[in-house]
């Protein structure tokens, strides 16, 4: 056990390290502006001194390492400072929407998930046939819609012609669990339709690759039937990438929540991010990225883990 | 009962017992199932979805039908090599290549194909559709279809443009990387790991807030974003080739780093790279659409097909079709290259699924 445990030490050391290099990134972008936040928030009309002054309450005149270190400690407690447009603190701002976007993501994942890998086995088995290279082409085409497509379509035959799902998303307290669910079934469906159609991509993959390895072809020879090839033999060695390929995925949902977020006005975190880059809100958007790097990376963290934990060999390493 | 509905019917077991009695099960399969299909269709939507599914199967049996010919055409009109290949490839693939032509006419010509001028304002607010608009006006009363037509200029061109710096970078960095090794192999692996490691949209998104949205930003940012795949793929690939003996030997002779990349490893490694253009074009085209979307990319009035979506979305509550175009337009684009890309990557890699 204790290697396991120092190979999944070692990684989550490696995922802590990418996430400071990628805050320092995040940090250090705004640095880079001409002139600096004061200057741009201001504009040009503004006189030295009132650009003086919104330095000062910034907290600009201090060098840049100081108010990175002091930025992240906030960051680590939840304290993302203050909006430069409307003077609220970022946090309250952000909290809020950030368990709308969860709970919108995860309504996704837990109608995709399963199907996306029911049917990727499925068609793994039917490879090569009429229904194979069909749903190639569906899944392909899935992929290469932009999200905002696939949203419109929705709201256009499923809210305005038929009227069965309201088109705009919004949220309010006293809402019951179901009505919830009925609200935002077309942005879940839209993430859904884009996430199953990779997920299915990459799971056959997996399974095709897995069903070319002589164990599998031993056990066929060897008069197995075909169900327990794949329930005994296949699929123990299957999670890995199964594994991996759900958590690649849910990483793509948080870049795909973005825009259904704008498609349908939902008021997650994705639309904040976008309001705030129109408006030059930078406390915002710093936040806003960190938080979704964050999510990115962990997930991709989680994959990595969930891969060294299924598969004895990894566990090995020679 | 009509007479369609009659007619619908018969064709399809017609034609499902013909393809019975030749024995081609696959054809009898989808066929069959499709008339199982109908029939519960029609029991809930009546006529009309019967319709739908007729002009469904109309318009495939017509792309397939136009790809076929492009193929051929392709093959009669092209040297004997290239016809050879042309003729391996798959009907989905010669639909892509239809489709690309389409779009690179489209785009070449766009000022002699559209009526009118791209920014012109020509009538009132969301005007329908008549003689001269083929499609209506948009919000400010400029004609659909010439903007549609000016954006497969602007959006396809830009698109390409940040591809091809993306493109420059990573192989460059990649090839370096593998011939180099050393500290620098190691320091452009890490900062493309960096890269990787943030959701390309947010770091877009990051990128614009800070340095506003002209297209010069634009096409770098994206190219920063999408260069450490093309990074990783041209190091992959370039390493196998730099531990061949003839790169040994070539070094041996005395040729230098640029001599080294530009006769010995890039020729090797080309079939790949083509492939990953594609891919990365698809990346790029989606990002610059989804920016163009979110009001960050394309500024007005250049007609550009992402904004154009958001710009008129309001038709869509009222029901009306026009502003999907243009989105469609970019999922048609999109899906054309991964056809094409799918059928390159089959044979460049001679990948053959058991």
């Amino acid at each position: 056990m204790g290697d396991i445990l120092r190979l999944v030490f070692k990684r989550l050391g490696l995922g802590v390290i990418t996430l400071l290099v990628v805050s320092i990134l995040i940090f250090f972008a705004v640095e880079l502006l001409p002139g600096d936040i004061a200057e741009a928030v201001l504009g040009q009309g503004a006189t030295p001194e009132t650009v003086a002054a919104l330095r000062t309450k910034l907290g600009l005149d201090q060098p840049a390492i100081f108010r990175y270190v002091q930025w992240l400690g906030g960051a680590l407690t939840g304290d993302f400072g203050v909006s430069l447009v409307s003077g609220e603190r970022v946090s309250s701002a952000i909290s809020g929407r950030f368990i709308n976007t969860l709970f919108l993501a995860t309504y996704a994942a837990v109608i995709a998930v399963p199907i996306s890998i029911i049917l990727g086995v499925i068609v793994a088995l039917l490879r090569n046939t009429l229904f194979d290279r069909v749903a190639n082409v569906v899944t392909l085409t899935s992929i290469s819609s932009p999200e905002f497509f696939l949203g419109y379509i929705l709201i256009l035959y499923l809210a305005v012609k038929t009227n069965y799902f309201p088109a705009i998303a919004s949220l309010s307290a006293d809402m019951t669990f179901g009505e919830l669910l009925h609200r935002t079934f077309l942005p879940a469906l839209t993430l859904v339709l884009v996430v199953t159609a990779h997920m299915m991509r990459m799971t056959r993959a997996a399974i095709i690759n897995l069903l070319a390895s002589p164990y599998i072809e031993m056990a066929r020879l060897k008069g197995v039937p075909p169900w327990k090839v794949i329930v005994k033999h296949a699929l123990p060695n299957a999670w890995a990438p199964i594994i991996n390929v759900v958590a690649l995925n849910l990483a793509y949902l948080i870049t795909g929540v973005v825009l259904v977020e704008v498609v349908f006005v939902y008021p997650g975190i994705g639309q904040l991010l976008v309001d705030a880059v129109a408006k030059r809100d930078f406390p915002i958007v710093q936040a806003c990225c960190l938080i979704f790097a964050a999510t990115f990376i962990l997930l991709n963290l989680a994959a990595d883990v969930g891969a060294i934990l299924t598969n004895p060999r990894l566990r090995h390493p020679k | 009962m009509s007479t369609f509905v009659i007619g619908y019917y018969a064709l399809l077991i017609g034609a499902s017992c013909l393809a019975a009695y030749f024995k081609r099960r696959e054809m009898f399969l989808l066929i069959f199932s499709l008339t199982l299909v109908s029939f519960v269709t029609g029991i809930v939507g009546g006529a009309p979805a019967l319709r739908l599914i007729t002009t469904c199967a109309g318009l495939l049996a017509l792309a397939a039908g136009t790809s076929y010919a492009f193929r051929e055409f392709l093959i009669l009109i092209t040297p004997e090599g290239v016809a050879k290949e042309l003729r391996t490839a798959p009907l989905t693939a010669a639909f892509g290549m239809f489709v690309i032509f389409t779009y690179a006419i489209a785009g070449i010509f766009a000022p002699i194909i559209a009526p009118f001028g791209e920014a012109q304002v020509i009538s009132s607010a969301f005007a329908p559709p008549d003689e001269t608009m083929l499609l209506g006006a948009d919000q400010l009363g400029r004609d659909m279809f010439s903007r549609i037509i000016f954006g497969a200029r602007n959006s396809v061109g830009l698109a390409l443009l940040a591809t091809g710096l993306a493109f420059f970078m990573g192989a460059l960095a990649g090839l370096l990387a593998a011939t180099k090794g050393g500290w620098f192999d190691q320091f452009m692996g890490r900062f493309a790991d960096v890269i990787m490691s943030v959701p390309s949209l947010v770091f877009a998104l990051l990128m614009l807030s800070i340095f506003g949205t002209n297209l010069t930003v634009i096409v770098i940012v994206v190219a920063v974003i999408y260069s450490p795949r093309v990074f990783r793929l041209t190091r992959a690939v370039a390493g196998n080739v730099v531990v061949m003996d003839f790169i040994e030997a070539a070094k041996l002779r005395g040729e230098g780093t640029w001599y080294l990349i530009r006769r010995e490893i890039l020729p090797n490694s080309t079939a790949p790279l083509i492939a990953e253009f594609g891919l990365e074009f698809c990346f790029v085209f989606l990002l610059i659409a989804g920016l163009s979307f979110l009001g960050l990319g394309i500024q007005p009035p250049t007609a550009d097909w992402g904004s154009m979506v958001r710009e008129n979305a309001t038709l869509i509550s009222f029901g009306e079709l026009t502003p999907l175009i243009p989105a469609a337009a970019i999922a048609l684009l999109t899906v054309a290259v991964n056809f094409v890309v799918d059928w390159m990557l089959f044979r460049s890699s001679g990948l053959k699924e058991v």
